[in-house]
């Protein structure tokens, strides 16, 4: 490399500019073409290059932007926000209705995406994880039907899935006109307590008699916000008795760490976590209340729409086909070292996986895993296929038509999107970090 | 102990048959289904699972109504031969398949459709399999030019303009590289290719185009649809995706702390959002971003956003090439005296590559099974097409049929990518195992 060093052979090559101070190390001039040929400075000729050119494009495009906008005669700014919505949402977390603001609607459809990324995230790592697991099972029949899942999956578009959920439920399902009469078609499943309609799902909802009311937050602005005390209660209740419970479990480690004998515990944990809960449902009077039929349609109970069941279920179908793989890799990559070194040690096989192959699995297998979830929050973004109002369909979809501000919205949007993802992986990362090999 | 023995066997017993409940089917599946109670309920489950989806499907399928041209003509052949409950009604997909497959393209044109698939598959074919003669890299070569051609249709002279830019660029870059060295011939070639397409090529094709009026009729984008959209989408995102991969991954294990921030910014801001806003982005927003004389038309610009999206999600499959690579190979290729770009051309890139492989497929098949979405912003990509079908009156109420066709289009293509990762992975294997 051509550094900075000047010997004697460098200066006989330079001839006669350097010929009188050969003793002297002479001082190294500044040429232009060093920026491009000399390392030390090549680097920083690069980046500024592409620094300028990064700055030109955003120039150039905020330019454009700019006049094309006026020669359109738009106008930037989030003023929209304040404006009635117009629109009706179908399924919702949060009371609104179509005299409610723009930002509402997307506040509404924010909650939504969440909604169902959450509970598509769950019931497709319980499904992956059984399906990745099966499909390493010794029984020849289940191995390939998991198999043909994973790649019947695999290999369709979700969107597909999607589509096709829905029209399963719209289509095959009963009409909730179908459970009327004395000779109905169709009938309430789980002790009368569920009706699986093509409309959707009317599960039973949790009331209490003397419940302990919401907390109103952000007053009467468009952001309001109602979290029911009695929710709170209930997880404040419940994440105490699994505190006590892991405290119960630390001293019986340390009484088989001392004497050898092991404590019985269980009846212990299960009544600190379940005791407080059920006084606690009683004091505030907990009851279920039950869709119940009333003229052509249900009444009563928690209401999951055709769209979201569709969506929840092609979703976590879907995405379950990829955990399942990550599962499946991850548990092959522990060393068939360590289940032989458990079956010395005596193990039965299920303490085997449990023990010593699952947690050494999980840490293969939670990077992907981060990613899958990631999949799955910004795949419900598909939700303007069958209807379903989330983010896309409410800022992105219906607002950005009835407003015409397609840049604000579109771009907010993804913001949105954006941050959502970005706090998602911070916070898997950081469980991550928390169960990885700790190594030296 | 007396010494005296009294019996020693001479000769060995005849091996006895293993008794009959350990060989054949029987013992197979003892050993393989019905080994414990768990394992059998298992497969009680699954033999019911498999007997429930077939007795239901294969009566649906079998049905005599591959002639039939509507919904209610189905319905009466269906009646007429004397079979009840739900079937499958395939008059739809015989007068259908060709409209999933091409879409509105003008049916004088399909020929134009097939020819540039088949050209696609020879100039693949080297790159893919190394069986397949060197000579075809020519066409592999040519290709891109071709193909958008053969397509979009026009007169030849602006696709040649494009060709010949490249073309300059290579020869001011080879003859140049004696008189002021290699970097700044590279820029030399670069600026005048540039120089080719943006002030010589339009004036010059256009006269020689309105002298020589060789072409083919022009089609419009928005008779694009089918499968042959998918595919024209999905392709151009695949080929395009990898060598911007390849640069991004680069860009973000760079040294140069400017470069590298805005690799992973855009990396990372692609892959947190989902592409659907992207497509809107395509379809509202870039004509916006865009100067009114840089129209393009709404496939280039959803190619472009494709090939973007996708292109971030490479970056960080071959970036995990890239940091599994042992740092030995890269100290090796330093002691060799090897320059950056050679030591990535020659050492690092084919293991990283080689490494990143099952990934790299993965990403294709995601990319050719998103170009689906499209439909969302009114393109007619086969899932667009079956609600345009659906919303001909013949059609109205036809669902599992389409779906199901679509379904296995989508599955040949992303299965058959699959496998041929496993076979590339097989073949490059090098280690011992």
């Amino acid at each position: 490399m051509s550094t900075g060093q000047t010997g004697p052979n460098t200066v006989i090559e330079d001839g006669d500019v350097y010929m009188t101070t050969l003793t002297d190390p002479p001082r190294e001039s500044f040429r232009l073409s060093m920026l491009i040929y000399d390392t030390r400075y090549r680097s920083i000729t690069i980046q500024v290059i592409a620094l300028l050119a990064f700055l030109a494009m955003c120039v150039w495009l905020i330019t454009n932007t700019l006049t094309n906008l006026e020669s359109r005669d738009l106008e930037l700014g989030l003023a929209f926000f304040s404006e009635p919505a117009g629109y009706d949402i179908n399924q919702r977390l949060i009371e609104y209705d179509s005299q409610d603001t723009h930002l509402r609607a997307a506040f509404v459809g924010i909650l939504n995406t969440l909604l169902v990324a959450f509970l598509g995230c769950i019931t497709a790592t319980v499904l992956g994880v059984v399906i990745g697991v099966l499909r390493l099972s010794k029984n020849w029949l289940v191995a390939r039907l998991m198999t043909v899942y994973v790649e019947m999956f695999r290999n369709v578009p979700v969107l597909l899935w999607i589509v096709f959920a829905l029209a399963i439920i719209s289509e095959t399902l009963p009409q909730p006109r179908d459970f009327r009469g004395e000779d109905a078609i169709a009938s309430m499943n789980l002790f009368d307590s569920i009706a699986i309609t093509a409309r959707g799902f009317y599960i039973p909802e949790a009331l209490f008699t003397r419940s302990l009311g919401d907390i109103h937050l952000f007053g009467d602005s468009s952001m309001r916000f109602d979290i029911s005390l009695d929710l709170l209660a209930f997880l404040a209740v419940l994440f105490a008795g699994l505190f006590t419970s892991k405290l119960i479990k630390k001293r019986a480690d340390a009484i088989q760490e001392a004497t050898g004998a092991r404590p019985t515990t269980w009846w212990q944990r299960i009544l600190v976590v379940a005791g407080p809960v059920l006084i606690l449902l009683f004091a505030l009077g907990f009851y279920l209340g039950m869709p119940e039929l009333k003229g052509f349609n249900f009444s009563g109970g928690t209401f999951m729409r055709n769209s979201l069941i569709a969506l929840w279920l092609a979703l976590s179908l879907y995405t379950a086909a990829f955990i399942a793989e990550n599962v499946r890799a991850g548990i092959l990559a522990v060393s068939k070292g360590q289940s032989e070194a458990a079956a010395a040690l005596g193990l039965s096989s299920g303490r085997t996986m449990s023990l010593v192959v699952l947690p050494q699995a999980l840490r293969i297998i939670i990077p992907p895993l981060i990613s899958q979830y990631l999949n799955i929050t910004k795949n419900s973004s598909l939700a303007i296929a069958v209807g379903y109002m989330d983010l896309t369909g409410t800022l992105m979809g219906i607002t950005q038509n009835q407003t015409g501000k397609a840049l604000e919205t579109v771009l907010l949007g993804m913001m949105i999107y954006l941050m959502v993802s970005l706090s998602i992986s911070a916070a898997m990362n950081w469980y991550n970090e928390s169960v990885k090999l700790k190594e030296r | 102990m007396s010494d005296k023995i009294s019996f020693v066997r001479t000769e060995m017993l005849e091996q006895k048959a293993p008794p009959a409940s350990t060989t054949g089917f029987v013992g197979w599946a003892r050993a393989n289904l019905f080994n414990g109670i768990g394992n059998s309920v298992l497969t009680l489950l699954s033999i019911y699972c498999v007997y429930y989806v077939l007795s239901g499907l294969i009566p649906w399928l079998v049905s005599p109504t591959w002639k039939a041209e509507s919904l209610t003509q189905c319905r009466e052949m269906i009646a007429a031969a004397g079979k009840h409950g739900h079937l499958a009604c395939w008059g739809v997909v015989r007068e259908r398949f060709i409209q999933l497959l091409f879409g509105f393209y003008p049916p004088e044109g399909y020929w134009r459709v097939i020819l540039a698939l088949v050209i696609v598959g020879a100039g693949l074919a080297p790159v893919l399999f190394d069986k397949a003669p060197r000579k075809l890299l020519i066409v592999t070569a040519l290709f891109p030019f071709i193909v958008p051609f053969l397509l979009w249709g026009g007169l030849i002279w602006p696709y040649v303009g494009v060709l010949l830019g490249f073309v300059v660029g290579y020869f001011v870059l080879k003859y140049a590289a004696d008189a002021l060295g290699d970097l700044l011939a590279l820029i030399a070639g670069v600026v005048s290719a540039f120089v080719w397409w943006i002030f010589l090529s339009g004036p010059i094709m256009g006269a020689i185009g309105s002298v020589l009026p060789i072409g083919l009729e022009f089609v419009e984008s928005r008779s694009f649809g089918g499968l042959m959209l998918a595919l024209t989408i999905g392709l151009t995102a695949i080929l395009g995706s990898l060598p911007l991969g390849i640069v991004l991954a680069l860009g973000r294990q760079s040294d140069l702390l400017i470069v590298k921030a805005l690799c992973v910014g855009f990396i990372e801001f692609i892959r947190g959002v989902p592409l659907i806003t992207l497509l809107f982005v395509a379809s509202t927003l870039l004509n916006i971003f865009l100067p009114p004389s840089m129209e393009f038309d709404i496939i280039v610009r959803v190619i472009i956003m494709v090939t973007l999206f996708s292109a971030a999600y490479m970056a960080e499959v071959v970036r995990g090439g890239l940091a599994a690579l042992p740092k030995g190979q890269y100290e090796a290729a330093d002691a060799l005296g090897l320059d950056y770009w050679k030591a990535q051309r020659l050492i690092i890139m084919p293991q990283a590559l080689k490494i990143s492989i099952p990934g790299i497929v993965s990403t294709f098949i995601g990319v050719f099974k998103d170009t689906t979405l499209v439909s969302v912003i009114g393109l007619l990509d086969p899932l667009g097409l079956s609600n345009a079908i659906r919303a001909d009156q013949a059609w109205n109420g036809i669902v599992w049929e389409l779906y199901g066709l679509i379904g296995v289009l989508f599955f040949v293509f992303c299965f058959s990518m699959s496998r041929y990762s496993m076979y590339l992975e097989r073949k490059l294997q090098t280690g011992h195992k």
